[in-house]
């Protein structure tokens, strides 16, 4: 019981943020109205994604320093489950600009570059898929993971600064948290963050055992 | 140091030699830009100076990202598997893919060039700053050499490499490739310099990044 706290935890959080996120009270903002909720649900999905391909980064580092495959599995899986949370992350945004800001699918460059980071990764499995011999592509692959990793960030905290962009917090306007959050929203915001992360860890953890149960099975 | 600086420059004069010496290769690259300049040419039917300026400069650098996938994807493939196991016995992996980039930076130079003399030869120059225009086409020449030798390398590794080369490379080159258009944007329409200083200083910062990481990571690669 007591290696499960952080998974009561998780589910503790996430249900607190799913009921008092619908239900709490908000502040009325022009435009946004009750849609600003979406800021417990769509911004903490892209904190976690951003910390699950962080992880997925270190774990390609550890195989490269030990040559353990045990690594490279853990870190195909954070890569794996970072990808499901970006799809969710832009289809919460799609409903979201949907609304705000007329079309689901703006010429942003915010959106754009989350665009091509879903591409890295995806080419990431592709190449994956491309080798046999397991050590060898335990290698290749963790190179590249990293090569993505510092692709992805000048894509996502330069790029969109230096320009227009809707988003907040980007080319000039104020960042969300400024005058729009008042104090109960952070109190769902900030726990949501955290509980999205406990989910993905949670997700991947899964995954790993079954990819662990798979390669006993096959041997 | 003096010793591993000379050994490096004996790996980029071999690779100017092989190239040299297998000629219908940079001859086949020369062409290549040559040839989609000319595609996009007759496929736009334009005359001189009769493109949108955004147009003439995206077409441009489009034309530049697919020549240079194409010459630096075969960076790794020319030379055998054994030779390439002679090479591991003698030099030290960071100095072959110095040597390599080196090599790979005057390829691109050479090929930007080139693809720029034609292109406004045949479309028009539309660049108002020019000597800004090829700053840009200098820097981008250098951080394309860099990022795509080691996709390259990534690439060659595994079997169906002409395909995986430009799906792992076009995400990666691709915050590059905006910043540089962006640049050349500004010295096409003749803006002051420090309009695009914040932009250099981007390139120059995901430059550094991509060689450092070359250098860091392309032993892995070489191990295998």
């Amino acid at each position: 019981m007591k290696k499960h706290w952080w998974k009561a935890l998780a589910v503790l959080i996430l249900t607190y943020t799913v009921f008092w996120g619908l239900l709490g009270p908000t502040p009325r903002q022009p435009i946004l109205n009750e849609s600003i909720r979406n800021v417990y649900f769509h911004v903490p999905l892209w904190f976690a994604m951003i910390t699950l391909m962080l992880t997925s980064m270190i774990f390609a580092i550890r195989y490269l320093r030990s040559g353990k495959l045990a690594h490279d599995a853990v870190s195909v899986q954070f890569a794996n489950t970072a990808i499901v949370f970006g799809l969710l992350g832009c289809a919460t945004g799609a409903v979201w600009a949907n609304y705000t800001w007329g079309e689901p699918w703006p010429n942003d460059p915010k959106l754009n570059s989350v665009a091509v980071s879903m591409l890295l990764y995806l080419a990431y499995l592709v190449l994956r898929g491309a080798f046999d011999d397991e050590q060898r592509r335990a290698r290749i692959s963790a190179v590249y993971n990293i090569l993505a990793f510092a692709v992805f960030i000048p894509l996502i905290f330069i790029i969109p600064r230096m320009t227009d962009s809707l988003h907040p917090g980007n080319g000039g306007n104020p960042a969300f948290g400024k005058y729009d959050m008042d104090n109960q929203m952070r109190m769902v915001f900030y726990p949501a963050i955290i509980g999205f992360t406990l989910l993905g860890v949670w997700i991947t953890q899964l995954r790993v055992r079954l990819r662990r149960l798979q390669m006993v099975m096959e041997e | 140091m003096q010793q591993s600086l000379s050994q490096i420059g004996t790996l980029v004069a071999k690779e100017f030699r092989l190239e040299w010496r297998q000629r219908y290769a940079l001859n086949g690259m020369l062409l290549y830009i040559v040839g989609a300049v000319f595609v996009c040419y007759l496929s736009f039917n334009a005359r001189r100076g009769q493109l949108l300026p955004i147009v003439w400069n995206t077409l441009f650098w489009i034309i530049q990202l697919f020549s240079a996938i194409n010459a630096i994807a075969k960076t790794f493939v020319q030379e055998r598997a054994g030779r390439q196991l002679y090479y591991y016995t003698l030099a030290s992996p960071q100095q072959i893919i110095i040597a390599k980039i080196i090599y790979n930076i005057g390829l691109m130079l050479v090929l930007s060039l080139l693809g720029f003399a034609v292109y406004a030869f045949v479309l028009g120059n539309l660049a108002q700053d020019w000597q800004l225009y090829l700053g840009g086409l200098l820097l981008g020449a250098v951080g394309f050499a860099a990022s795509l030798t080691l996709v390259a390398g990534i690439a060659a590794k595994a079997e169906n490499s002409a395909t995986l080369m430009a799906i792992l490379s076009f995400p990666v080159i691709l915050p590059l490739l905006l910043l540089l258009l962006r640049v050349s944007k500004n010295a096409m329409d003749g803006l002051e310099r420090s309009a695009s200083r914040d932009e250099l200083l981007s390139i120059l910062a995901i430059d550094a990044i991509v060689l450092a990481l070359s250098v860091l990571l392309f032993p892995f690669i070489w191990k295998s």
